[in-house]
C-alpha cells in the first residue's frame, strides 16, 4: 500500500476552478492536494472558446465576474504568463430589432455592476466595426472584456499552485471517495491514498456523481460545444464577438487564426467529444453572414469538450448541505473560463474564512434539494 | 441499403474494388486524386503521352495492369475521384468534391489511405527547393518536371535509390545519393531481404546503375544542414568525422514512409504500437479486419508494406468483408494471400534493418531547428515544454502548438514524437499519438452542402 497523502484540503479536478482554488489556498499557506484524473486543464477549461467576458452573464454572477475581471488583470503576476489575454473588447451582436431591445434591457439592468456597456446602433456599428456583416442591426460593446488562450491559462493555474506549494497529482484516474466521520478518504485508480478534512468538488461535467454520493443529486447534463479554427488570416477582428440569443461567436488571435464556436457536438464517450459534421458545416455556412471576411478561408481544425449544464444554466458554488467539509464548484454551462479564478478564490475563502467576499448564495446546491423535497411530497 | 465504400484508389483500393465486383458487390470508390493509381502508380495528366515503361520502369507492367483494372470497373462501381473524405462519424463519411460537401453512409468500409514521407527535419529544410522524396517523385511521374537542375537525394529507405535512379534516367543531373544507413546494416539484413529476391534485385540494380553512371552513392552519410538565401544553394553533410558540402539547387529527403491513419482514428479503430513502423497503427488481423466490425484496413495506410503487399491486402480485406456479409469466398485464395503477405512482412523487417532509423536524430537536432513548419515551432520550444513536464504528445501540442497548423501534424508528428521521447526519457510509444481531429485536410467556409 502506498503511504497516506495527508493534506488539509483535497481539490478534485484541476480545471480552472479547482486549480485556482488550490492556488488561492496554497498562497494562504494551507496544505492542499490538487487531484486530476487526467492532465491539468485538459478538459473544458483548456479547450473552451477562450472568451473572457462579463457581458451577458446573469446579474447574480456579476459580482464574482467583476472580481474575476480584477484577477485576469493581474494574470502574469499570478500565474507567470499572460496567457495571450487581451482586453480586446467584446461585441454582442443583434440580428433583429427585438434582439437589440434585449441588449438594451441588459445594459439597463446591469448598469450598477460597472460593465460600462456601450450600445451601438447600425450606423455606429458599421462605422466602428466595418468587418461585421450586414445581418447585424446593432450591438452592445464591453470595452474591457476580451479573450485568452485556455490551453495555456488553465494549466498555468495548476503550475502556479504547485509553485506555491500545492501537491499536484495528474493521471490519478477515477477516485473512490469516503468519509470516516472526520476526514475524506480517497483511493485513486492509480493506487494512491489521500486523506483530508476538506474536499472541494471541482470536477466539472463529472461533479454530479460526487454530489450524489453525498446525498445531493443534481440534474446536470453534459453539453459539447462545436468549435473550429481557421488558418492564420490578416488581422481584422479588433473585438471578440458573440450573438444575442445564441449563434456563432468568433475571435481572432494574435497569430491571425480565427476561433469560432456555435452549435452542439456529441459525446464520443464519457470523457471525449467531437463537434460533429452537421455543426461544423453549419458554422462554415452561416459564419460568413456575420463575418464576411471569412468567405473562402479555410478551417484547419475542429474540436469540442464536455461541459456541465444545470437546468437554470447557473453553476453550483458553495458548501454542501449534507456533508461538512465538502464544497462544490461546478456546472458553469459553458461559461466558466472567465469566472473560474474568482470561484476558486471564493471556495478558498469558504475554507479559510467561512464565507466568501462575493455573494454566492444564488448558486447553492440547496436549490435542487428543494425541488427534490417537493417532488417527494407529491 | 447503404453502400460498401472504399477510400483510396491506389493498389489496395483498386484490388479491393475489383474483388468486390467479382463477387457481385458494387462499391463506392473514393479517391482524393483526380485519377486512380495511388502515389506509386500515379497517372500523368490526360494530354501527356509518356509510355508506361518510361513512367514506371520495372513496375510498368504492374502499373498498367492496375490502371486497366480500374478502367474496366467503370460502370460497375461508383467511382468518385477528386473527393476528399474530411470527416467520419456514426457510420458515415463526410466528403468534399469541387466545393460541395456530401454525407455518405456506409454499410462496410475499406480504408486504403496510403502513406506519406516520414520527415526528420534538418536546418534549412523549409527553404524553397527542398522536397520530400515522394514529392520529388510525383513531380517527375505526374507532370514530367524535375525539382531542380542539380539535385541531391538524402535520407534513407528504398525510395531514396529509386527516385535518384528515376531522376538520372529522365536526364536530370543527380549530384549524389546520401544514405544515412551504413553499408554494414544492409549486409546484415541480407537474409531477410532474400525473402523477395526480385525486389532485392531491383534495389541492387538501381544502386549499380547509379554507380555505373557516375552518380556518387555515400552510405553512412548524414545530411547536417541545407544552406541558401532565397533557395537551396548547398547541402552540408557528414560521413564519419568528415564534413562535406555539395552545391545544388534542389534537394529531396525523407526517412521512409508513414501511414495516413486519421480516418481510422476518427472512426474509433483501436490502435497498437508497431515497433517496426515506429508508429501507432490501427490494429488489423491477418485479413485486414479492424477493431470496428464494419471497418477494414488495407495497404500502407495501416503499416508500410509496399505496393505489392497493398494489392494483396486490398484483395484480402475485400474477401474478409465478403465473408462477413455471408458470401462464400475461396478459402485457398485467402490462405495464399496471407502467406504471401507474411513473406513480404519478413522482407519488410529486412528493409528496416537495412535502412535503420537514425536513432541519433532527436539528440542531435539543434534547438533552433523548426520542427513544425505550419506553426513555426522550433525544437527548442518543444523541448522547453517537455521540460515543464508535458511528455504526452497532445499535451505538448496544447502547450506549444506543435502539430496544430494546416497539416495537423501529418508532416511534423513523427519528428515531434521523437523529440519528446528523447527529451523526456520516455519510450517513443509512451509519448502517444496525435489525436485525429476533423477536418482531415482544410475545409473552406462557404462550402455548399445537401440538407
Amino acid at each position: 500500500m502506498s503511504p497516506w497523502i495527508e493534506s488539509e484540503v483535497i481539490v478534485m479536478g484541476a480545471g480552472i476552478v479547482g486549480a485556482s482554488a488550490a492556488l488561492a489556498l496554497a498562497r494562504r499557506g494551507h496544505s492542499v492536494t490538487l487531484l486530476e484524473r487526467g492532465f491539468c486543464g485538459a478538459q473544458s477549461s483548456g479547450v473552451n472558446y477562450g472568451g473572457v467576458r462579463r457581458q451577458g452573464r446573469s446579474l447574480a454572477q456579476l459580482p464574482l465576474s467583476q472580481r474575476a475581471h480584477q484577477i485576469w488583470g493581474e494574470l502574469p503576476a499570478l500565474i507567470g504568463i499572460d496567457g495571450e489575454y487581451l482586453r480586446s473588447g467584446h461585441l454582442k451582436l443583434a440580428r433583429s430589432e427585438a434582439d437589440f431591445v434585449a441588449l438594451q434591457g441588459y445594459e439597463a439592468a446591469s448598469r450598477d455592476h460597472g460593465l460600462d456597456l456601450q450600445l451601438l446602433d447600425r450606423a455606429a456599428l458599421r462605422a466602428r466595426y466595418p468587418w461585421v456583416g450586414e445581418i447585424a442591426v446593432g450591438a452592445s460593446y464591453c470595452a474591457d472584456d476580451g479573450h485568452a488562450n485556455p490551453r495555456l491559462v488553465s494549466p498555468a493555474f495548476a503550475r502556479a499552485a504547485r509553485q506555491q506549494g500545492a501537491r499536484v497529482i495528474e493521471q490519478a484516474g477515477d477516485s473512490r471517495v469516503e468519509h470516516d466521520g472526520q476526514r475524506f478518504i480517497l483511493h485513486t485508480q492509480s493506487g494512491l491514498r489521500l486523506r483530508a478534512p476538506w474536499l472541494l468538488n471541482c470536477a466539472g461535467a463529472w461533479a454530479a456523481d460526487l454530489a450524489a454520493q453525498f446525498g445531493e443529486p443534481v440534474p446536470m447534463e453534459s453539453g459539447h460545444p462545436a468549435m473550429l479554427v481557421t488558418e492564420p488570416l490578416p488581422w481584422v477582428m479588433n473585438a471578440s464577438t458573440g450573438v444575442e440569443g445564441g449563434g456563432i461567436y468568433a475571435r481572432q488571435v494574435a497569430r491571425g487564426n480565427c476561433v469560432l464556436g456555435g452549435g452542439r457536438g456529441f459525446a464520443l464517450d464519457a470523457q471525449r467529444a467531437r463537434p460533429g459534421q452537421s455543426a461544423v458545416l453549419a458554422i462554415l455556412r452561416n459564419a460568413v453572414e456575420l463575418y464576411p471576411f471569412l468567405a473562402g478561408t479555410q478551417a484547419i481544425r475542429t474540436w469540442s469538450g464536455t461541459e456541465g449544464y444545470l437546468p437554470d444554466h447557473e453553476p453550483v458554488i458553495g458548501a454542501s448541505t449534507t456533508q461538512p467539509g465538502l464544497l462544490h464548484g461546478f456546472g458553469f454551462a459553458g461559461a466558466g473560463f472567465q469566472i473560474g479564478p474568482a470561484v476558486g478564490e471564493a471556495l478558498a475563502e469558504l475554507v479559510c474564512d467561512g464565507a466568501s467576499r462575493q455573494p454566492i448564495e444564488a448558486f447553492s446546491i440547496r436549490r435542487f434539494q428543494v425541488r427534490h423535497d417537493l417532488a417527494s411530497n407529491h | 441499403m447503404s453502400a460498401v465504400v472504399i477510400v483510396g484508389a491506389g493498389p489496395a483500393g483498386i484490388r479491393a474494388a475489383q474483388t468486390l465486383v467479382e463477387h457481385g458487390v458494387h462499391p463506392v470508390l473514393i479517391d482524393e486524386a483526380s485519377q486512380g493509381g495511388g502515389q506509386i502508380y500515379r497517372r500523368q495528366p490526360a494530354n501527356f503521352t509518356r509510355p508506361a515503361r518510361q513512367l514506371y520502369g520495372f513496375e510498368a507492367r504492374k502499373a498498367s495492369a492496375l490502371h486497366q483494372t480500374l478502367d474496366a470497373l467503370a460502370g460497375q462501381i461508383d467511382y468518385r475521384p477528386g473527393t476528399l473524405v474530411w470527416n467520419a462519424e456514426h457510420g458515415a463519411l463526410d466528403t468534399l468534391r469541387d466545393g460541395h460537401a456530401a454525407h455518405l453512409p456506409y454499410q462496410r468500409l475499406i480504408i486504403a489511405t496510403g502513406a506519406t514521407d516520414r520527415v526528420l527535419p534538418v536546418p534549412g529544410w523549409t527553404l524553397p527547393g527542398v522536397y520530400t522524396l515522394g514529392a520529388a517523385q510525383i513531380a517527375l511521374k505526374h507532370q514530367g518536371c524535375a525539382i531542380g537542375e542539380r539535385v541531391l537525394f538524402c535520407g534513407s529507405g528504398p525510395l531514396l535509390y529509386l527516385v535518384a535512379y528515376q531522376y538520372a534516367k529522365a536526364g536530370a543531373k543527380v549530384l549524389g545519393v546520401l544514405d544515412s544507413a551504413p553499408f554494414s546494416a544492409q549486409c546484415r539484413a541480407l537474409p531477410e531481404l532474400l525473402e523477395q529476391p526480385a525486389t532485392l534485385g531491383k534495389g541492387l540494380y538501381y544502386r549499380a546503375w547509379l554507380s555505373a553512371h557516375g552518380v556518387p552513392v555515400h552510405q553512412g552519410a548524414t545530411l547536417e544542414r541545407i544552406e541558401g538565401g532565397q533557395q537551396v544553394q548547398r547541402a552540408v553533410w557528414r560521413k564519419g568525422d568528415q564534413l562535406h558540402d555539395t552545391e545544388c539547387d534542389a534537394l529531396a529527403f525523407a526517412h521512409a514512409l508513414r501511414s495516413e491513419t486519421q480516418l481510422a482514428d476518427l472512426l474509433g479503430c483501436a490502435f497498437e504500437w508497431s515497433t517496426l513502423n515506429r508508429a501507432w497503427l490501427p490494429r488489423r488481423d491477418q485479413a485486414g479486419r479492424s477493431s470496428e466490425h464494419d471497418v477494414y484496413l488495407a495497404g500502407d495506410g495501416a503499416g508500410i508494406m509496399g505496393a505489392d503487399a497493398a494489392e494483396m491486402a486490398g484483395e484480402r480485406a475485400a474477401l474478409a468483408l465478403l465473408q462477413d456479409l455471408g458470401q462464400t469466398v475461396d478459402p485457398q485464395r485467402c490462405r495464399t494471400l496471407e502467406k504471401r503477405l507474411t513473406r513480404i512482412g519478413r522482407f519488410r523487417e529486412g528493409l528496416e534493418a537495412a535502412f535503420p532509423f537514425p536513432e541519433h536524430w532527436a539528440e542531435q537536432a539543434p534547438d533552433d531547428l523548426v520542427v513544425c513548419r505550419c506553426e513555426e515551432i522550433s525544437v527548442g520550444e518543444l523541448r522547453a515544454v517537455v521540460g515543464e513536464g508535458h511528455w504526452e504528445i497532445n499535451r505538448a501540442k496544447a502547450h506549444c502548438r506543435v502539430g496544430m497548423g494546416r497539416c495537423q501534424g501529418r508532416m511534423c508528428g513523427a519528428a515531434a514524437a521523437e523529440i519528446i521521447a528523447h527529451c523526456s526519457g520516455k519510450a517513443l510509444h509512451e509519448v502517444g499519438r496525435l489525436r485525429a481531429q476533423a477536418p482531415i485536410k482544410p475545409l473552406p467556409f462557404g462550402v455548399e452542402h445537401d440538407a
